[in-house]
């Protein structure tokens, strides 16, 4: 049974639907990548996904229970987690104060995650007292993830964690969130980046004009020739 | 043709990041010109440069041979170049055919003298300006719903209204930004019908930033592609969708330099 199974996602903001049929379905413990030309639904998936957006039509069920449009404060509590592409860290908080931030939904002790935070991104422990927004674009993001992981999930929703990243920071976000994936933890991420992401991908879904237009591992993505053309338009039913 | 707009070795940095990099391009008079490319290549940049909302690093802008590198937006509004889209912009408490009758500049009805002793002149003008309006509000098919409040105006019917200030300004040259981001498909039809006429009819170019791939094979040619702050290629878009340099620019995404 997948982890998360989203099936023929209607959905958008007021008038016109964003979202006109997209299905994702990953396995726990697996990467899946979200690509595509903008305006495709990308993030507007995740958002769906993450009840921050109303679904209209199909359904979200996660580990075998439905979920759709659920509030995001339910959803964490069932094992979602999420990070928005920007905004997403608390600028004059420390970092370990944002990470502390994450663990609202706890009762308990907290300290072995933040341990556990600081493991996946050691960069974080030497700065775990300066306010994150002097951190750089990529620390930043290592704050905003690490964040997210306080809840220990079971998925981790990534709204293109590499964006405005340099190529250096981009393979390191990379190499630890495929870490964060060996440690047990599903991702289902959006990216810019489509070939690096899909390099990473077990699961790949290439969205347009609101629908799957491809969807395969990520190696059979990025073996077919169409697929990189889809991202310039032209599409039998992207018309 | 002639060039309207020319991009002669543009760039511009911010902070530690070189947004546009010794960019040259050019767009010539009576064409529709796309400009495309993946994020954070730079289009925007440019194109604000262009419409003169921040001067460029270093580099020179002409238009029709002159040139405006520095100048303010109004300044180039004066000269014939307007930009509009980034957010359509009205007068919500005003009638979308009101809207339309503000634009034109200089009117006699606005200097209080005029008002007071030349009440003539200023009606004549009055029903000039109206005249026109009439005129451009069925072009951009908006007549069904022309004494509503603009505010009451959808997004896309707030894109057309602009397209339709547009119009009312005669300007020489427009620069579109992101004209689908929003609208509906019959909508953006309608849009793009009134883009290609006013090209065709009354010679006016654009220069055009936008996402929807479709919208440009269909709207542009020629088709700018922009990749790491400067110009990759340039051509129709039906050979820009088959060049594999252009193809991987997309799918491999463009890292962004260092982000602060």
């Amino acid at each position: 049974m997948p982890l998360l199974e989203m099936t023929n996602i209607h959905g958008g903001y007021g008038g016109a639907n964003i979202l006109n049929g997209v299905s994702i379905a990953i396995e726990a413990d697996q990467i899946g990548v979200i690509v595509g030309p903008n305006g495709a639904g990308k993030s507007t998936t995740l958002k769906a996904l993450f009840g921050l957006l109303k679904v209209g039509e199909g359904s979200v069920v996660f580990d075998g229970r439905p979920v759709t449009n659920m509030a995001p404060e339910k959803l964490v509590l069932e094992g979602l987690s999420y990070v928005p592409q920007e905004f997403n860290v608390f600028p004059t908080m420390s970092v370990e104060e944002n990470l502390e931030m994450g663990a609202y939904v706890r009762r308990d002790s907290f300290r072995h995650l933040i341990d556990q935070v600081y493991g996946f991104f050691p960069p974080l422990k030497d700065k775990r007292r300066q306010p994150a927004g002097e951190l750089s674009g990529g620390q930043r993001q290592m704050v905003a993830i690490g964040r997210a992981l306080m809840t220990e999930p079971r998925l981790l929703l990534l709204d293109e964690p590499t964006a405005g990243l340099s190529p250096r920071y981009m393979g390191e976000i990379f190499d630890r969130i495929v870490a964060i994936n060996k440690a047990g933890v599903g991702i289902l991420m959006v990216e810019q980046n489509a070939r690096q992401a899909l390099a990473l991908a077990h699961r790949g879904f290439v969205l347009a004009g609101g629908k799957n237009r491809f969807t395969g591992t990520g190696a059979d993505l990025l073996a077919d020739p169409e697929v990189a053309k889809s991202f310039l338009g032209g599409g039998a039913d992207h018309a | 043709m002639p060039t309207i707009i020319d991009v002669k070795a543009v760039s511009k940095r911010f902070g530690n990041v070189l947004a546009v990099d010794h960019c040259s391009l050019s767009v010539e008079k009576g064409t529709i010109t796309g400009l495309i490319g993946p994020n954070g290549a730079g289009k925007t940049t440019l194109f604000n440069m262009v419409a003169g909302a921040f001067p460029p690093s270093s580099g020179r802008i002409l238009l029709d041979g002159e040139d405006v590198t520095g100048l303010k937006a109004h300044e180039l509004f004066g000269r014939g170049l307007l930009r509009t889209f980034q957010i359509a912009q009205d007068f919500s408490n005003m009638t979308a055919i009101e809207n339309l009758m503000m634009v034109p500049a200089g009117q006699t009805g606005e200097s209080l003298f005029s008002a007071c002793f030349r009440r003539g002149a200023v009606m004549a003008q009055e029903a000039e300006v109206r005249r026109r309006a009439e005129e451009v509000i069925d072009v951009i098919r908006l007549g069904h719903v022309k004494n509503e409040r603009a505010g009451n105006l959808s997004g896309g019917q707030k894109k057309l209204l602009e397209l339709g200030r547009v119009m009312m300004a005669k300007p020489r040259v427009v620069l579109l930004d992101e004209i689908a981001a929003g609208v509906n498909r019959t909508l953006l039809n309608d849009l793009a019908a009134v883009v290609q006429r006013l090209n065709r009819e009354e010679g006016l170019t654009f220069f055009v930033i936008e996402h929807d791939m479709d919208l440009i094979a269909r709207l542009c040619d020629p088709v700018i592609v922009m990749a790491a702050g400067s110009v990759m290629m340039q051509g129709p878009m039906a050979q820009i969708r088959n060049d594999p340099e252009v193809i991987e620019a997309y799918f491999g995404g463009s890292p962004a330099a260092e982000a602060s």
